[in-house]
């Protein structure tokens, strides 16, 4: 893979950057966008989550069934937070986890 | 590149067995651990193991907010935060990492007189400490931060040299550095259970091995009361979930991280662009560590903010998520060896502000622990105080 191909476009994370991490010792998908910033983009990992996870799994070489996703993170996609504003307060909503 | 063996060996997250023996064994993984375990590796050669049970960075350490500051409330926190800022200001020099650090100042606005004259005598103790803080009008806030709408507000305090930074990078630096002098760090490794056998010592049981240690060290945060379970400790500190969200990233438009003190409200724009900020929503007092996001918050924060500056109804938030504050009945910390239970230090009970103070107060913990100097912060904050009435409070919790 080329070490300059950019493997989350929101927060420009190279094939290189990713490698580098799993050399620094961080090898779970948690650790790794953590240590290089992945997926915290608008995109919140829907582009780039799987390939940043078959780079981690080659560069640590194991099979990238053994890694599990990050957490999800509302919303599902970015909102204006006028609506979210102007929105009726979710009283009688279930308010937990 | 592969690295060489020797280097591949001290990587942080080491999956295997713990070392069968420490001098010091520090449980938790998170910044008050990390760097600890750094402060007593450069000053000692003392054997340091820490025991992490999920990842770096999985608690508090890597879902706060970033801030830094000096306008507190208590002496003690505001001279260690001052102190706590240069080393932070350091620490790309020093650690090799880039914190993303941004001094823009803190700005706390204020809603009614009696707040006012609260922060007027905070700010006079900050003044006497030599931190530059003033009691600004509404008009001088808007010429900070023309997006204000500052007709709710009585006055505002600002103290320009506060700063945020980006929180992940210093666990990396910290456990970059400790690993460079032989301390080993193991993720995933849960302590389960600790034995104390008669001859002294303690014997700690994780999912990966055992590990024998002469001290053991509680930086585990909000989980911390689990941790003391181990040893039959009852600890008083609780957990308390905070939410937080980031935006989009903007072009760099707002200078100091804005709170305002009745709501809880803050918010402050990142080295990356985002605004990053979080409001108090208040829950019934539980032991239970939640960490879920919920609608409600996003509500309470797109209201807030909206209302703070109007202009930003427009900005889209891209992610929420929840940390857990490590709550105490006086906002102070809990620190120092526990009466009853020889060789089992706490350092834990931060209220949501640990990660700050965490340079500095890990910097003490390791000189303390090498019998080289107390800080005064080993008598104020230790645990059976609450026994007698606990400390001075501090009441500059915020979010």
């Amino acid at each position: 893979m080329p070490r300059k191909l950019i493997l989350c476009r929101c927060e420009d994370v190279t094939a290189d950057d990713v490698e580098h991490a799993v050399g620094a010792g961080y090898r779970t998908v948690e650790e790794v966008k953590r240590y290089t910033g992945f997926g915290t983009g608008p995109c919140q990992g829907k582009e780039c989550l799987a390939t940043v996870a078959r780079a981690i799994a080659a560069a640590a070489g194991v099979p990238v069934s053994t890694l599990q996703p990050f957490t999800a993170r509302s919303p599902l996609a970015p909102i204006e937070l006028k609506h979210l504003a102007v929105a009726p307060a979710p009283s009688d909503a279930p308010a937990d986890d | 590149m592969p690295l060489p063996m020797t280097e591949r060996r001290a990587l942080p997250g080491t999956a295997g067995p713990p070392p069968p023996a420490a001098d010091v064994a520090i449980i938790g993984g998170g910044i008050m651990g990390l760097a600890i375990a750094y402060n007593l590796a450069v000053r000692s050669r003392l054997r340091v193991v820490v025991l992490e049970a999920s990842f770096l960075s999985s608690g508090a350490s890597g879902r706060n907010g970033g801030g830094l500051r000096q306008q507190w409330s208590t002496e003690m926190n505001i001279r260690l935060m001052q102190e706590s800022m240069e080393i932070c200001r350091g620490f790309a020099r020093d650690l090799r990492f880039n914190v993303w650090m941004r001094q823009g100042g803190y700005l706390f606005l204020m809603r009614t007189a009696a707040t006012r004259a609260q922060i007027e005598r905070h700010i006079a103790l900050q003044n006497r400490c030599d931190v530059p803080t003033r009691l600004i009008s509404t008009d001088e806030a808007r010429q900070i931060v023309p997006q204000l709408v500052t007709e709710p507000f009585v006055g505002a305090s600002y103290n320009p040299t506060d700063a945020v930074v980006f929180p992940w990078p210093f666990l990396w630096g910290y456990a970059a550095a400790a690993t460079k002098r032989g301390v080993t760090i193991h993720t995933q490794t849960p302590v389960t259970s600790i034995d104390r056998p008669g001859t002294g010592g303690f014997v700690l049981h994780t999912a990966r091995g055992t590990v024998t240690a002469g001290r053991v060290v509680n930086a585990a945060g909000a989980w911390s009361p689990r941790v003391a379970a181990l040893v039959d400790l009852a600890l008083p500190d609780w957990p308390a979930r905070h939410e937080i969200l980031s935006t989009e990233p903007l072009k760099p438009f707002l200078g100091p991280m804005v709170s305002v003190l009745e709501s809880g409200l803050y918010v402050s724009q990142s080295m990356r662009g985002e605004l990053v900020g979080g409001i108090t929503l208040h829950e019934p007092k539980t032991h239970e560590i939640k960490l879920g996001s919920r609608l409600a918050f996003l509500h309470a924060m797109a209201r807030g903010l909206a209302e703070l500056m109007p202009i930003l109804g427009d900005v889209k938030v891209v992610r929420q998520w929840a940390g857990p504050y490590d709550m105490t009945a006086d906002g102070n910390p809990i620190v120092g060896e526990a009466a009853g239970v020889p060789g089992f230090f706490l350092c834990c009970g931060f209220m949501g502000h640990g990660f700050m103070m965490a340079p500095v107060v890990a910097k003490y913990y390791a000189l303390h622990l090498l019998g080289k100097e107390t800080h005064p912060f080993f008598s104020t904050w230790r645990l059976d105080r609450f026994a007698s009435g606990g400390a001075e409070p501090e009441s500059m919790i915020i979010g």
